[in-house]
């Protein structure tokens, strides 16, 4: 049995699981709350509007006839409903968050109210271009920041998300190579790549080759060779890598796979570990994304918003989608169609309504302005010199198999360190939060047994630095001393315990239904 | 610089502990031609003040369209938000968590999208919807690759209707994909004939309603012509407002429902981040494209919320995956959930009465202007006129005596000089009497 704020009001017979140990099931500042169709009600609401005028209406015959089932609720419950389910989330702000190849460093609170600004959060992406020069100039700026930053020629900067550059800049390589009269089929993509490369180039029909990596984890120029034919299209190489290395061979790899006329797709995914340091236009990059959200900082919300924006080399550049902007005697102009585009502009179409992310933009240029060149070189110092630090300090407990040469801004283990034990990768990460972290990034890259891939970045002080590898040590000799109980019933103080994730996918329940009444549910 | 707190000193002991004797060391895999030697060609570090002098200038070069009388929608509307929605969005817990993976540790993210979720599928009238797209026009676009799966077919067809930034996404990516795209003319009087252009190979129709230019569109003779050749309906709508007035695309045999949820909890912004509301029936659930949050139990017999069915997604499924969608629209997401819990069902159809009123009165006022006709019979907030001249040229006019008018056809389907002369025209209840006042008396001044 569950009362309505889903605690059990005696033991269940099922599961054996004793009730709470108070009344309402809260733990001192851990409070408990129900689902808003529990404790809301449609006749509630917390926004005071006027009645409508009197006036003849003009649905014709399509006005709602069913009531739409939305609960309400007043203010002040509305406020405590939402503060109660912050308390249950980790932060950033709360913690260090090593997820590797996620990024999660400090989110500055000045970008947040640079794009509260009405000039930028209060005008329509229809409204006259006469009426938002300020917000083209802006775009216009970002552009000019990407592209010094990476050496390329242009950016498209509409993509969504990184998975959405991705498609973007597999889309200019596709238009490319039709405007060569090419038809190529096949895409080579390195095992240890994010799922998003192979998924994206799936989605425009090409058929994904994989590519191993050699022994010391980066991609072998012969490997990519041996695949590279006339059919080839590109390879998408993520740099550095998602093992948290530089792709050391990425100069031949860009000259054979050019040889072979096709292009080099780089996943700028962990761009943030070489901003001032290397130009991926120098190493020759065609098509990169950057994640705005990653690099540049621009809050990951629980999940999203994020923004992708595309550089692109000279090759591609005329493919570049709607909208894009074109210097006309030093002014940004947007192009929004193919009617306003000139001799040379050949867009391959178009991404999304609109011109894309234009918050996080105002986001991604306020905390370049705040860094400068000099403080972006830093961040990217900083993060690498982190990530080494605590790959130096946790060498002789972790086994990082590609450990014999510097990591870039991670740092990878496998589980090699917990054989034996019977303690697993994500039994570790689960007593990591009882510790009070956020686990690192679990099981992925697929390449190593038992993947932990720790990425510090650049907001770290030391003192922090130093606990979290005390502490990362403290349970790595728990494990080795046998005190499994730790680990296998981690996390115990967390909002949750661990979770059924078999039983949410076996009969999923996807939205929340009104329950039987009791008399029913006995039957 | 500020947000880097090691410092110097930290360094050289972090440097020691390593074995490294510079940080350049550990770059030693980079190509040494290929290393810069020098700071990038860009300015150095600023101070919070001065970086908010150089951004209040770019801000202060567009008109905010709170300043103005303000009509403009066609796909993105400008809507009174609480206080209490920015609020909570910049709690630090929602603001700066990732996607929850760990949901012992992200309960709060996760019941925010059950509740997201169940909210959506509520207004479309549908059974299940998805913890969001980026968009309403990305949306539509992996809706129609759905269908694709779903029917195994690859044929597509586009009404009219739909908003045409929409049309060209799925263009797009129907070109790229190799999928026919059967886009029909714009159909600005909602006259078309959609049915004629469904076939027994057609996989997906799809038709926007409220139409881009503000129709009310009977979406039941078309979900039955659909469903009796193995066809799929998927509704759009891009003003998730109307969906609290009118009968959802669900109640009408839509199988695939997906639109812009931006009017809730998000700011107009330029046009992003908005977020893509997508929802269907429980049949296709294993067919969608995007993450979805479900219930479940903890060790402790307690509730829980997890990410679920995520063998579908690109992390498990890589190339064999339903889309390629990785970070969605989380926080956006949560500003459209706490704002249709702050209105609830009474304060959403108040609001909804409110943006019907309005446009309903600025449709009777336009339409009595001299050379000014209203093209739509039936409407929500938004509607189409058609004007005794360049409707764009009237646009900046306006624009130049303080009024933003609405969208120019002609903005989004230049050179089709059969619609140079439309105007959408959308109201909220953000406008007021006076506001409908000044935008009839500006038009009357300036046309001829």
């Amino acid at each position: 049995m569950m009362n309505t704020q889903g605690r059990p009001t005696q033991p269940d017979a099922a599961t054996g699981a004793a009730p709470l140990e108070t009344f309402t099931g809260n733990r001192g500042l851990q409070i408990e709350e129900p689902l808003i169709f529990e404790v809301g009600r449609p006749e509630t609401t917390g926004v005071d509007l006027p009645a409508a005028p009197a006036h003849a209406s003009r649905l014709g015959g399509h006005a709602r006839t069913a009531p739409i089932g939305l609960p309400g609720l007043s203010e002040p419950e509305a406020m405590r409903h939402y503060v109660r389910l912050s308390r249950q989330n980790y932060a950033i702000d709360l913690g260090l968050y090593p997820l590797g190849s996620c990024t999660m460093k400090h989110n500055p609170r000045l970008n947040e109210k640079m794009a509260r600004l009405p000039g930028f959060a209060d005008v329509h992406p229809l409204q006259p271009l006469s009426t938002v020069e300020g917000a083209v100039a802006l775009m216009q700026e970002l552009s000019h920041w990407l592209l010094e930053m990476t050496g390329m020629a242009a950016v498209a900067l509409s993509p969504k998300a990184g998975a959405h550059g991705e498609l973007c800049g597999m889309m200019a390589i596709k238009a490319a190579i039709a405007a060569r009269g090419e038809n190529r089929s096949i895409v080579l993509v390195p095992e240890s790549a994010h799922g998003t490369n192979p998924a994206t180039a799936a989605l425009i029909g090409y058929k994904v080759v994989p590519v191993p990596a050699r022994a010391d984890g980066t991609v072998d120029p012969e490997a990519v060779k041996a695949r590279l034919s006339p059919d080839v299209a590109a390879i998408m190489l993520t740099n550095p890598n998602t093992c948290g290395l530089f792709e050391r061979d990425v100069v031949a790899i860009a000259e054979a796979v050019h040889a072979a006329g096709a292009f080099f797709y780089g996943d700028g995914a962990n761009f943030n570990a070489i901003v001032g340091k290397v130009k991926p236009g120098d190493l020759g990059v065609d098509a990169m994304h950057i994640n705005l959200h990653k690099t540049f900082s621009t809050p990951h919300g629980g999940g999203g918003p994020g923004a992708g924006p595309v550089v692109l080399s000279a090759a591609l550049a005329p493919f570049a989608p709607l909208p894009f902007i074109r210097l006309e005697a030093g002014r940004p102009v947007l192009v929004e169609t193919e009617a306003g585009t000139e001799a040379g502009e050949r867009p391959f179409g178009r991404l999304t309504a609109f011109h894309g992310q234009m918050g996080m933009y105002v986001r991604a240029l306020a905390y370049m302005l705040a860094h400068g060149a000099d403080g972006l070189r830093q961040a990217s110092e900083d993060a690498v010199l982190s990530a080494n630090y605590v790959k130096a300090r946790l060498a002789d407990l972790f086994h990082a198999p590609y450990g014999d040469q510097p990591c870039m801004h991670e740092v990878l283990f496998d589980d090699a360190s917990l054989e034996g034990t019977g303690i697993t990768t994500l039994d570790f990460a689960k007593a990591m939060i009882d510790e009070g972290y956020h686990p690192m990034t679990m099981y992925f890259p697929l390449v190593v047994h038992g993947a932990m891939l720790i990425e510090p970045t650049e907001s770290e002080s030391k003192a922090s630095l130093d606990l979290f590898i005390a502490t990362l040590r403290d349970l790595a000799m728990a494990a080795k001393a046998g005190d499994t109980e730790r680990f296998r019933q981690a996390p115990r103080l967390a909002p949750r315990r661990r979770l059924d994730e078999t039983r949410a996918a076996r009969s999923p329940k996807l939205s929340w239904t009104e329950p039987a009444p009791i008399a029913a549910a006995a039957e | 610089m500020r947000y880097h707190p090691l410092t110097d000193a930290d360094r050289a002991d972090m440097l020691a502990a390593i074995g490294a004797a510079s940080v350049d060391e550990l770059f030693v895999a980079v190509p040494a031609d290929k290393r810069l030697a020098g700071l990038l060609d860009l300015p150095t570090t600023k101070s919070e003040l001065e970086v908010e002098r150089l951004m209040g200038r770019m801000a202060a070069r567009n008109t905010a369209a709170g300043d103005v009388p303000f009509f403009v929608g066609a796909g993105a509307y400008r809507h009174h938000v609480p206080a209490t929605v920015d609020h909570l969005i910049q709690r630090s817990e929602f603001l700066t968590s990732y996607t929850p993976y760990q949901p012992e540790i992200a309960q709060g993210t996760l019941q925010v999208l059950f509740e997201f979720q169940t909210q959506v599928a509520r207004l479309t009238g549908m059974e299940v919807a998805n913890a969001s797209m980026y968009d309403g026009s990305t949306g539509c676009a992996e809706a129609v690759l759905m269908a694709h799966r779903l029917t195994r077919r690859r044929k597509a067809v586009l009404s009219g209707s739909l908003h045409p930034q929409y049309r060209a996404v799925v263009e797009t990516l129907g070109r790229m994909a190799d999928d026919d795209i059967v886009a029909l003319p714009a159909d600005p009087t909602a006259t078309e004939d959609v049915l004629a252009a469904i076939d027994g190979e057609t996989s997906c129709v799809v038709v926007q309603s409220p139409s881009f230019y503000g129709h009310l569109i009977d979406l039941r003779p078309i979900a039955e012509k659909a469903h009796a050749v193995g066809a799929l309906l998927v509704a759009v709508f891009t003003e998730v407002v109307a969906l609290a007035a009118i009968e959802p695309p669900g109640a009408q045999g839509a199988d695939i429902v997906v639109g812009e949820g931006q009017s809730l909890g998000n700011p107009l912004g330029f046009g992003g981040p908005y977020v893509g509301l997508f929802a269907t029936r429980e049949k296709f659930v294993r067919q969608m494209p995007g993450r979805l949050c479900g219930e479940t139990l903890d060790a402790d017999g307690r509730r829980g919320f997890v990410l679920t069915l995520s063998t579908r997604e690109q992390h498990i499924r890589r190339d064999k995956a339903t889309s390629n969608i990785c970070t969605n629209s989380g926080l956006c997401c949560l500003a459209f959930s706490i704002h249709a819990t702050l209105l609830g069902e009474a304060g959403l159809t108040r609001m909804a009465a409110l943006n019907h009123a309005g446009a309903a009165d600025l449709a009777d006022r336009l339409a009595a202007v001299p050379g000014v006709t209203v093209l739509n019979d039936t409407f929500f907030n938004e509607f189409t006129v058609r004007l005794p001249g360049d409707a764009a040229a009237i646009v900046e006019r306006l624009a130049e005596r303080g009024v933003l008018a609405g969208v120019p056809v002609s903005r989004l389907e230049p050179g089709r000089p059969e619609l140079a002369d439309l105007l959408v025209v959308a109201v909220t209840e953000t406008v007021s009497e006076e506001d409908r006042a000044a935008f009839v008396a500006a038009l009357a001044e300036i046309l001829p």
